[in-house]
């Protein structure tokens, strides 16, 4: 019996802008995960596509486009064998991880499947955030009795209630956009990165769009607060500062150039178990040590990825001082101050080739693109323990602890 | 089933059947067990004779159309009738839904006030018509009772105004629109100038739709706005509930709540089923403890205090013709204004002409801003000015019939101005002082005529708040109370009527509050927490900010006053934490936004910029990385301390005396020191008393488990008095009936 998950491949489309002139938003979300999914079994000529048993992807907005289980579709367009399955969930920003996760799972417990296609896909621009709804913001007595409010009003109260300034938040952020340029520059992301193309065999995009070179904090300070008016016309502040009862008042610090990007892309990992390793001639890069997921107030909404990784390291029996390298996902650039600080972890070691402030945030992508990213850091530097959360809808956190192999 | 038949079979000319809303026992139509079957049996006859029928004006017979539910009814129903009260609601809108598919044209014509169950039963026929008459209301007040329209009020106003229209404009604040406003809104399709039109109006309509059916009833119709899924609406719908929460801060008032959720769940589905949706939160709220407590506040507690209160009911009530208003400060100026307002001429008389003429700006000023918003014509407003005669001289108060004495709260100035005005007066003026807490008793001894003399304490600001404190000194004779009564429904306030104490009821209740509310800060709760905790209680304006506003000097100074008098009489003031507070922050130079600087900071124009800088130096906050998780710690022992320091208060004003009745406990602190309007008022507040997360009220004998509970942890000013334990264990409420037979 199988006991162990192991990561063969993780690569992912580079990230295009998710508005109409972004470079992917002519191609359909559909595309980007069989591109991935082309990809995957050119680069492991090994393996055998009859071994995959599932297909499991993240996708927070899986309606139109990226409706009616988009990982299924996606496996019958790439041709797969018919009888590799395909299922999508929905764990709003945790949705990739969750996919990875759950397929780790399901190799490791030796029960059924022994090979898994995992990750996530959001074409942003396509499927605009929130537009699937949902009784959370959407039905008044749920919205009222749970007190509902967008999460950039929790990311400024984080700042708040943590004395992060303005100025403090877009230091965080231009960090964010040096390491990222530096890290392309460099070449570390050309492995991983795989170029979208056309059906005509063209070149859509071939490298992540949306980071901004040149950012300093001079010009992020000309940036307008983004959750202030709404904070205060739509009565969102009020309804934190209930909760937070001895908050005076949230300042909102926050605005996009030190939140996450809005993107197009989609992310593939490749997760089977020893026997699948044998059986298809698959060298692991890493080992899955432990998952977890978390939860935290709901209203504040983005502090859980501090609880979810501290479950996951003692599941895998290790302390944050044992970790090489932490990926922590930069939905705001307080989400990620906050991380540092509960895990109490030295920022050079976090997020050292940038985050989604500099790249984007493709929502259902993202966990399978930063734990890619995350296993190609460690095996660039020779580490062995890596860290990947992300903050999560509705108060949850999401962790994912590797080793690198 | 045998039942009065409240709906009345006329036929007109023509086929038309006129259905006229007659209940032969009341003096208004109400919706009561009579009038439901009685709605059955005639949409029964209206659906077995249809052929004949080609269409039926509905009116009524009453000076208003019709007045509501019965709230002698809704009042009594608890939990354990959920089952029945939900059958019975859906069998009334079964039959309302049968009228407007009768597939005849069903039209109702408005003759007087159709608010609540009136404008619903309105709402379910074709076409409204209504005499255009300022007197005449129609609106859906049930919010301000604690309560919904549960009779498809919320269904067919979204249908027909949209959901943001229908909320805003009649369901979450209650208005009540005069015809032409009601028009506009599109609550009413038809004005007619006067009552005789009204039935050829209704015939000629009758006559041009004989097919009528409600727009919502017609294949693909859209509601106006749209829906959820109509992207425009759903991108604003998420702050819709998060602005209700901001508006109502926290407080215990789910009938907004239950509103929004039956108007925006019902706009997603078809009409029966959003009527059974809206049926749901209806008997949520009315079998809930708000309601009960809000139906007996604002409407029978209200109706007691506005009655006879003993008057002989055959006497011409009193009426004052002149008034002198002793001293133009703030209190006096307003008073003046709401005596003019009420046709009174008004001697305003301070120690200057130009501090009298300053005390008549103030109505000067309100004038010209009513001008200005159209609620009052320039001619209007300038009678109303002219009414009021600024002087120094004390003359002018030849022949005043009433004296309403507002100066500085010190005795001995008191009786100078009585002394100087009463040679001029009737002999029989009332002498009215508006004093808030020096006892009438003793201020009486400074007249002439001390069976004259009555406490007559209004609250500011004077032109807005309602009520008026009536205080009877041990002297005051029964006429002199009779004629004060008088005067209050003369100038539109709402009495109380309390016997001789210091601070009487209000003031000496409300200290409590604030007291508890400034104590915090030496406990280390931090100061927003203080101001979130007394909002989410319910409080209009959050303490510390209240405090800043009444003043800590003025404060020092009663208190000095009571001490005083206390050790006169041999006893001691009792310490309150407060106080040391409040002595601080007067040590800080800090009294509050009359200088600039309390606990709040003010900018040049006393605007508060927020929570004073220092507060936190002078009080200790004891912080959440104190070890305590902020988030889920709950508010309520804050929120239950101060609610529970008045209403034991009350209770020992009750025991004393003070108090004659349970409905002036109650209104008196609902409309004149802010106490939440939720609880139904202050008594109300003990016999509802609900424990945090239960279900059902556990009453006074809850209230005083808790009572011992917090005078555990607090200290032994929240014991409960003996005589409240006593009601407790006897498992009584507190009621007039029961007061009465006492």
């Amino acid at each position: 019996m199988s006991t162990e998950a192991l990561v063969f491949d993780a690569i992912r489309t580079p990230r295009g802008k998710g508005k109409a002139n972004g470079s992917l938003h002519a191609t359909k979300p559909v595309d980007l995960v069989v591109g991935l999914m082309h990809e995957t079994l050119a680069r492991n000529a090994q393996l055998d596509a009859n071994n995959v048993d599932d297909v499991v992807l993240g996708c927070v907005s899986p309606i139109g486009d990226q409706g009616a289980d988009i990982a299924k579709t996606a496996a019958i367009k790439a041709g797969l064998p018919n009888t590799v399955a395909g299922v999508q969930l929905n764990r709003f920003c945790a949705s990739g991880l969750e996919a990875v996760n759950t397929a780790a799972q399901k190799v490791a417990s030796g029960l059924g499947d022994d090979l898994i296609l995992a990750g996530g896909v959001e074409s942003m621009s396509r499927v605009p955030m929130g537009s699937d709804g949902g009784a959370w913001a959407m039905d008044p007595e749920t919205n009222f009795e749970t007190s509902f409010v967008p999460q950039g009003i929790g990311a400024d109260l984080i700042a708040t209630l943590e004395g992060w300034t303005r100025d403090d938040v877009d230091a965080f952020a231009v960090r964010s956009q040096e390491r990222a340029a530096a890290a392309e520059d460099a070449g570390y992301f050309k492995d991983s990165v795989i170029p979208v193309k056309d059906l005509n065999d063209q070149v859509v995009l071939d490298h992540d769009e949306f980071i901004r070179r040149g950012t300093t904090a001079e010009n992020l300070g000309k940036l307008k607060p983004s959750f202030a008016m709404m904070g205060e016309m739509g009565g969102f502040d009020d309804v934190a500062l209930q909760k937070y009862h001895w908050v005076e008042k949230i300042d909102h610090v926050h605005h996009a150039g030190n939140s996450s990007g809005i993107v197009d892309g989609a992310s593939l990992l490749l997760i089977g178990n020893e026997t699948a390793a044998e059986r298809n001639g698959l060298k692991p890069k890493a080992r899955i040590l432990a998952t977890a997921v978390s939860g935290a107030d709901p209203t504040i909404m983005l502090t859980a990825p501090g609880p979810a990784s501290k479950k996951a390291l003692a599941k895998a029996g290790l302390k944050a001082e044992d970790l090489d390298l932490v990926e922590i996902n930069e939905a705001f650039a307080a989400v990620a101050m906050r991380l540092i600080k509960d895990l109490d972890i030295d920022p050079e070691i976090t997020n050292v080739n940038g985050g989604a402030i500099a790249m984007g945030h493709p929502l259902g992508a993202t966990g399978g693109m930063i734990l890619g990213t995350l296993i190609d850091e460690l095996h660039r530097r020779g580490k062995k323990y890596g860290l990947a959360t992300l903050c999560v809808g509705g108060g949850m956190g999401i962790a994912t602890v590797v080793e690198a192999l | 089933m045998s039942f009065t038949n409240t709906i009345r079979w006329e036929p007109l000319e023509g086929g038309v059947v006129n259905l006229v809303l007659d209940d032969p026992n009341q003096s208004a139509n109400t919706m009561n067990a009579d009038f439901m079957q009685s709605l059955t049996a005639t949409v029964e006859r209206l659906e077995a004779e249809k052929d004949q029928i080609t269409g039926v004006v509905i009116s009524s017979a009453k000076k208003t159309f019709f007045a509501g539910g019965d709230l002698n009814d809704l009042k009594q129903v608890t939990k354990e009738n959920v089952h029945e009260l939900t059958a019975g609601t859906e069998k009334l809108k079964a039959d309302l839904r049968r009228l407007e598919t009768l597939g005849k044209p069903v039209v109702s014509i408005i003759n007087g006030a159709a608010l609540g169950g009136g404008l619903e039963i309105a709402l379910a026929t074709h076409r409204r018509i209504v005499v255009d008459s300022p007197k005449i209301q129609i609106g859906l007040p049930e919010v301000s009772l604690g309560l919904l329209p549960g009779a498809g009020g919320v269904v067919r106003t979204v249908r027909l105004l949209g959901i943001t229209n229908a909320l805003m404009q009649v369901l979450l604040q209650g208005q009540r629109h005069r015809p032409g406003k009601a028009q506009e809104i599109g609550l009413v399709d038809e004005l007619v100038a006067s009552p005789d039109d009204l039935l050829p109006a209704a015939l000629k309509w009758i006559a041009e739709n004989p097919e009528a059916v409600q727009p919502y009833d017609v294949k693909g119709y859209k509601i106006p706005g749209g829906t959820p899924s109509t992207p425009k609406l759903a991108a604003n719908l998420p702050a819709f509930p998060a602005n209700l929460r901001k508006q109502l801060k926290g407080a215990n008032m789910p009938a907004p709540k239950n509103i929004m959720s039956a108007a925006v769940e019902g706009a997603q589905v078809d009409v029966d089923s959003a009527l059974k949706i809206e049926g749901r939160y209806f008997v949520d709220l009315v079998t809930g403890q708000v309601a009960k407590n809000m139906i007996q506040a604002f409407f029978f507690d209200l109706q007691a205090v506005n009655g006879s209160r003993g008057r002989d009911k055959d006497r011409q009530p009193w009426k004052s013709e002149k008034v002198v208003v002793l001293g133009a400060g703030m209190m006096g100026a307003a008073i003046a204004y709401v005596c003019a307002k009420a046709g009174i001429e008004v001697v305003l008389k301070d120690v200057s002409q130009e501090a009298a003429d300053r005390g008549k700006g103030y109505s000067e000023k309100l004038v010209a801003k009513g001008v200005e918003r159209g609620k009052v014509t320039q001619e209007k407003g300038d009678a109303l000015l002219a009414r009021i005669t600024a002087t120094d001289d004390p003359s002018k108060a030849q022949d005043a019939d009433l004296v309403i004495e507002a100066v500085f709260e010190d005795p001995k100035v008191k009786a100078q101005v009585f002394a100087e005005i009463e040679p001029f007066l009737k002999p029989d003026a009332v002498l009215g002082s508006n004093t808030s807490t020096l006892p009438i008793t003793g201020l009486a001894e400074g007249v002439s005529r001390p069976e004259d003399f009555i406490g007559l304490h209004f609250f500011s600001p004077v032109d807005k708040m309602p009520l008026l404190e009536i205080i009877k000194g041990e002297k005051t004779s029964d006429d002199v109370l009779s004629k004060s009564l008088d005067l209050a429904k003369q100038i539109a306030k709402t009495p109380i009527v309390v016997n001789d104490s210091r601070g009487f009821f209000t003031s000496r209740v409300i200290g409590t509050f604030v007291n508890e509310g400034i104590a915090f800060l030496a406990e280390g709760v931090p100061p927003m927490t203080i101001e979130r905790a007394s909002s989410k209680a319910g409080y209009p304006a959050p303490v510390l900010q209240l405090t800043d506003e009444l003043n800590m000097e003025l404060m020092v100074k009663i208190r000095k006053a009571t001490k005083e008098a206390l050790e006169a009489e041999g006893q001691e003031i009792p310490h309150h934490a407060a106080f040391d507070v409040i002595d601080k922050m007067i040590e800080a130079g800090r009294p509050g936004r009359l200088r600039g600087a309390g606990f709040y900071e003010y900018d040049e124009n006393g605007k508060r910029t927020g929570i004073w800088k220092g507060l936190s130096e002078l009080f200790p906050v004891q912080t959440p990385e104190a070890g305590i998780d902020p988030v889920t710690v709950p508010l309520t022992d804050l929120v239950e301390r101060m609610l529970f320091a008045e209403a034991i208060e009350t209770v020992k004003c009750l025991d004393e005396g003070v108090l004659e009745t349970v409905s002036d406990a109650n209104i008196g602190s609902i409309f004149g020191i802010g106490f939440p309007a939720w609880t139904g008022g202050v008594l109300q507040y003990i016999n509802g008393y609900t424990p945090e997360g239960a279900d059902e009220a556990t009453g006074p004998a809850g209230f005083v488990a808790r009572a011992r509970e917090l005078a555990a942890k607090y200290g032994e000013r929240f014991e409960p008095p003996a005589s409240l334990v006593a009601k407790a264990e006897a498992g009584e409420v507190y009621s007039d009936t029961a007061l009465a037979a006492a």
